[in-house]
């Protein structure tokens, strides 16, 4: 039988929408691939999936049905993980969970059950890492400013977060590596896309862009952190257990002294 | 606010509060109303770790390092020739403020020296709380620090504005308190806990008949012990642990292993080490007792007064209770589950919901996560390649300690364990 590829834009729906078409067709040697990422197997047989709310709402309901919220939570949130094949652990995951009649979301014996499970644990562990990392800073036009770097897209997953946390200033938190942001202005939060200008070095605060008293706090913050430090309990493995190395470029905390 | 100035101050006095250990900023709920500042959100968040490896999650300082008295083990004593500092309310609350838009911090941990009185002392504390949440409309965490012989009204007041209030025990018996802390009064630390567990205790039975009662300290009281300064035992420490557990309705007790900071006679010399994994194990003991179903007189007893050092207490109390195993993965309450080495909480309930669809073999073991090194002995399972029922203590120890890596690799700050 032939191998059958469904290509889709890259979103949760469009995810889904694909799951749909698997059930309406009855398809058994199927692989989903985002378009963003293709990579072109050998006699497969590529079909390109419209993104469709209808169908992908139909999809949801239906799992939220037949697995506990902490399941269909958790495959969304594997989802977000953009882990090369993710999308295929979790389309054996809801196959596995629609053709049992009781429920079978919680067997972690099933190795795709416990997959999603792992992965999921993983974005949600990056998710309260952006939570504790994000670092504001005030600019010239008063708004408080952050860039991100997450391995996975975890900025869906913080916006309810932040925005009843900073509900009386204007912020934009902007994941650089997806080239998109949260964006709040006192009334609504938005995703927005935004250009910077050349000159723009995110892991730097020039005075091009941000207020004076900006360097009067990062200063007094990084002190702060050096003060609170005991020498005596020196531990850095675990330290850098606590904050792994690649989200030291944008701590205030972890720069060269000002 | 003259930042130079600012700046000095507050290198000195996040010097002198970074002894204090608590840390945790979790425990309240409070719900950003009316577009205010911040919420607290019941988990607590660590924003940063320091280089020794503890969360920091709260803007940590004192009001002042002046103080009348000369307690030996503290850096803040009278008597110890140290440049000295003191903040106002309002520089206080401007630098928590700042901090908390820029995504630092969670809120204030405000603690101090005793200047003039604890009645003096105590007051500006309460008014740097106040006008965080009056003025600024913060929603932030704040603990503050009880100074022991503060009045009970102002205890009260305390309570209205903080989320968490704690006094440190420091030591954990009257004896080494009298040796270390003179001038301090036994009793003057209980006066002020017993008001803030009378007050809990009367908010939480008026709030049921008014809904409108204002939040009284929501997080609740914690305290901290010194450990190793002053000789107790481990028996001695959980025991005084589990007293203010029980009769103070305490959240959390802190451990914190002594940093020699003085060349008082009376203490570990400058130098010593600092009994880190010695705090480790007591931290393991306490989460025992308050997530594991065991208690106290389980881990530590006349017959047991220390904790091992080379072995956790959960396994220690395995090897000294052979007779309760192996434990049938398949069968096992939850107590029992949690009972068994090498398996967590977490561990636990994935157990419990995967045997409903099939018996448990070694396989689906290791797949959950279990350690595999400490549980081998202690359980069966749907597989017998694995049984070693014949085994003694001594053997099972030796075998573990063989084939675990470094000791220190399980040297994990509390916090996180919290949140795995
Ligand atoms: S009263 Fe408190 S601050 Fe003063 S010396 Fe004793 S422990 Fe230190």
């Amino acid at each position: 039988m032939q191998n059958k590829t469904l290509i889709y834009d890259g979103t949760f729906e469009g995810f889904l929408s694909c799951v749909f078409y698997v059930f309406e067709y009855k398809l058994t040697q199927v692989t989903i691939q985002n378009e963003y990422v293709l990579q072109n197997a050998l006699f497969s047989e590529n079909e390109n999936i419209v993104t469709d709310k209808t169908k992908s709402d139909r999809v949801w309901q239906g799992l939220k049905q037949r697995a506990s919220r902490i399941s269909s939570t958790k495959i969304y949130y594997a989802f977000l993980s953009e882990q090369p094949n993710v999308e295929n652990i979790l389309l054996d995951y809801i196959q596995y969970i629609f053709k049992n009649k009781e429920k079978v979301d919680t067997d972690f014996t099933h190795s795709s059950v416990l997959k999603t499970s792992q992965i999921a644990k993983n974005v949600s562990r990056e998710k309260h890492r952006m939570e504790a990392f994000v670092r504001f800073r005030l600019t010239k036009d008063s708004i408080y400013f952050a860039n991100i770097e997450p391995d996975f897209n975890v900025l869906p997953l913080i916006s309810k977060h932040f925005k009843s946390r900073y509900a009386d200033q204007k912020w934009v938190i902007y994941d650089i590596k997806r080239n998109y942001g949260l964006y709040y202005d006192l009334q609504t939060l938005d995703f927005i896309n935004m250009d910077f200008p050349d000159n723009f070095d995110f892991s730097k605060t020039s005075t091009d862009f941000f207020a004076n008293e900006e360097f009067d706090f990062q200063k007094l913050w990084k002190d702060y952190f050096d003060s609170t430090n005991i020498k005596e309990r020196k531990n850095m493995k675990l330290h850098i257990r606590h904050v792994p190395k690649r989200y030291w470029k944008y701590l205030s905390e972890k720069q060269p002294n000002l | 606010m003259s930042f130079e100035r600012t700046l000095e101050k507050l290198k000195i006095l996040a010097d002198a509060a970074k002894y204090d250990v608590s840390c945790s900023s979790s425990g309240s709920k409070r719900t950003n109303t009316n577009k205010g500042l911040g919420n607290a959100t019941g988990m607590g968040i660590c924003h940063s770790y320091t280089e020794d490896g503890r969360c920091v999650s709260l803007l940590k300082i004192l009001l002042t390092n002046h103080c009348i008295f000369d307690c030996a083990y503290c850096v803040t004593r009278k008597s110890n020739d140290v440049k000295r500092a003191a903040f106002k309310v309002q520089e206080v609350v401007d630098l928590t403020i700042n901090f908390y838009r820029r995504n630092y911090i969670e809120g204030l941990f405000l603690s101090s020296g005793i200047f003039k009185s604890a009645d003096y002392t105590m007051e500006r504390l309460v008014a740097v709380a106040k006008k965080l949440r009056l003025e600024e409309n913060f929603n932030g965490y704040i603990h503050l620090k009880s100074i022991p012989g503060a009045s009970d009204e102002l205890m009260r007041e305390a309570g209205l504005y903080a989320d968490r209030l704690s006094v440190n025990i420091e030591i954990p018996t009257k004896s080494g308190l009298k040796l270390l802390a003179p001038d301090k009064n036994f009793e003057d630390f209980i006066k002020p806990m017993e008001k803030v567990k009378n007050e809990i205790i009367q908010y939480k039975s008026e709030k049921k008949i008014i809904k409108s009662t204002p939040k009284y300290a929501p997080a609740g009281q914690s305290t901290q012990m010194i450990v190793g300064a002053s000789g107790e035992n481990d028996f001695q420490i959980l025991k005084t642990a589990e007293h203010y557990y029980k009769n103070f309705n305490l959240k959390r007790v802190y451990y914190s292993g002594y940093v020699p900071i003085s060349y008082d006679n009376r203490l570990p010399n400058i130098g010593s080490e600092v009994p880190m994994l010695r705090e480790n194990r007591l931290y393991q003991s306490d989460w025992l007792t308050r997530f594991y179903g065991f208690q106290t007189n389980e881990i530590v007893n006349i017959n047991h007064q220390n904790l091992d050092l080379d072995i956790d207490p959960k396994l220690s109390w395995a090897l000294r209770n052979m007779h309760e195993f192996p434990v049938d993965v398949n069968r096992a309450d939850k107590r029992m589950l949690a009972r068994i080495p090498g398996i967590g909480m977490k561990s636990v309930a994935k157990i419990l919901m995967a045997r409903k669809y099939r018996r448990l073999n070694w396989d689906h073991l290791k797949k959950i996560g279990i350690a595999f090194n400490r549980a081998q002995y202690f359980l069966v399972c749907d597989s017998n390649q694995f049984e070693k029922r014949d085994l003694t203590a001594d053997k099972i120890k030796a075998f573990i300690l063989k084939n675990s890596t470094s000791k220190y690799d399980t040297i994990l700050n509390p916090q996180l364990n919290l949140f795995e």
